[in-house]
């Protein structure tokens, strides 16, 4: 069968190692579907789920941000600044941070560094909890 | 002589309770350091990652180019130094510290040239009673800090190198090499200036092109190894206040010894006087 290595690190530890049948992931120029014997290839991610589909129909979806993507033949590494399971997040959390930043986007101008902060972390928080399943 | 041995009494039960406080700070490092060692191992593997990818990039014949590997004429040099927050570490501190002093003092005339970007309490006084020039401050780490806690101090550093506000930029710090050995280091950071093609790392397509993927991430890798150096530092400290603890108990338990031995003897020699006085009372009535 044709299986790729994945791998999903950030600064503290190693976070999801895994073997995949594809690895879906949404990069810098839109969302790239990785299969076995890919190209090389590096691109920085969004921040949005990486979803792992394995052979056994199981999926696994990890919540990455500030993120980059390093792809071999038979592995994926994903280099990420946070990167969390489903079981790990935080729901209450990120219902408070989603909730905070839409308050926030309503209040400030557009071009404010302060909007492309609020985006930011509406954008992590939604991640979030679109892997918890929430 | 009475009031002599009530005096020693309360210096050995003294020097006893130092002793107790500092096994148990020996043994509190200890534990810390062990976990301090893991983390910094745990931490490896995102920044050896990293490091592969960028060498990769940037010794490519892409021939991608990103300011943060060209060296420019230096104006002005900022500094990162890291220290700890709390003392009673041997000389942990005090080295680290002697040694950026004396760079500075080398090679910078006036405070123009250089800014110190300092993490660790001991450190921030240290610069701020010498009134050296201090851009970033960070203190009250945890004793297992997390990439985000430092991100300010890491990004405000490769910031500044980016904006042109400093023309190279130093680390210095001590480097772990056993629990009983810290070596003062001094790493220039930026710019980034050995590149090496790694043996067998493929040819990458880059998304959108390299440049790009450079401007993301060679920032991304000066934070990741300020982040690296903090941890080995972490585990410095703690090898650091072992040690100096270890030694602290030895020390107390010398002094004890020999305490008790003043001990008895002047209780002994108070013995003697009293029955020298009994006997010669005794013998006076006769």
């Amino acid at each position: 069968m044709n299986t790729i290595e994945v791998e999903i690190v950030t600064p503290e530890r190693v976070v999801y190692r895994g073997d995949a049948r594809i690895v879906v992931a949404r990069g810098a120029e839109g969302d790239l579907g990785i299969l076995p014997n890919h190209i090389p290839m590096v691109t920085p991610l969004k921040i949005a789920p990486i979803l792992v589909k394995k052979h056994d129909g199981a999926d696994d979806k990890i919540a990455v941000s500030g993120g980059m993507m390093e792809v071999r033949k038979d592995k994926v590494t994903i280099l990420a600044e946070s990167a969390e399971l489903a079981e790990e997040i935080d729901v209450n959390r990120a219902i408070a941070a989603k909730e905070r930043a839409e308050r926030r986007l309503a209040e400030s101008g557009k071009e404010d560094i302060d909007f492309k902060r609020a985006q930011m972390s509406l954008q992590r928080a939604m991640t979030r909890l679109d892997v918890a399943g929430k | 002589m009475a009031g002599g041995l009530r005096e020693i009494k309360a210096r050995i039960k003294s020097v006893q309770n130092t002793r107790q406080i500092t096994k148990a700070m020996k043994m509190v490092d200890a534990a810390k350091l062990r976990r301090a060692q893991e983390r910094a191992e745990a931490a490896r593997p995102y920044a050896e990652k990293m490091r592969e990818v960028v060498m990769s990039i940037a010794a490519g014949t892409s021939g991608a180019k990103h300011p943060m590997l060209d060296s420019r004429p230096v104006k002005r040099t900022g500094y990162v130094v890291i220290t700890s927050d709390r003392g009673l570490a041997g000389g942990y501190n005090a080295n680290v510290l002697r040694m950026v002093s004396r760079t500075i003092a080398e090679r910078h005339k006036s405070q123009d040239e250089y800014t110190i970007f300092v993490l660790g309490r001991k450190g921030r006084d240290f610069f701020k009673k010498r009134n050296y020039p201090i851009s970033e401050e960070f203190v009250n780490m945890s004793d297992s800090p997390t990439f985000a806690s430092i991100r300010n101090v890491a990004r405000g550093a490769v910031q500044m190198f980016a904006d042109g506000g400093i023309d190279e930029l130093y680390l210095v710090y001590n480097k772990f090499v056993s629990a009983i050995q810290q070596e003062p280091t001094e790493l220039r950071l930026l710019p980034l200036a050995d590149v090496e093609k790694v043996e067998g790392t493929p040819t990458y397509d880059f998304e959108p092109s390299a440049d790009e993927v450079l401007a993301d991430l060679l920032p991304k890798y000066a934070e990741t190894l300020i982040f690296s150096a903090l941890l080995d530092a972490k585990a410095s400290e703690h090898g650091a206040r072992m040690t100096a603890m270890g030694n602290a108990t030895d020390n107390a338990t010398d002094m004890i010894e020999r305490y008790t031995l003043f001990y008895n003897r002047a209780r002994q020699a108070a013995i003697t006087q009293e029955i020298a006085e009994i006997v010669g009372g005794a013998s006076a009535l006769e």
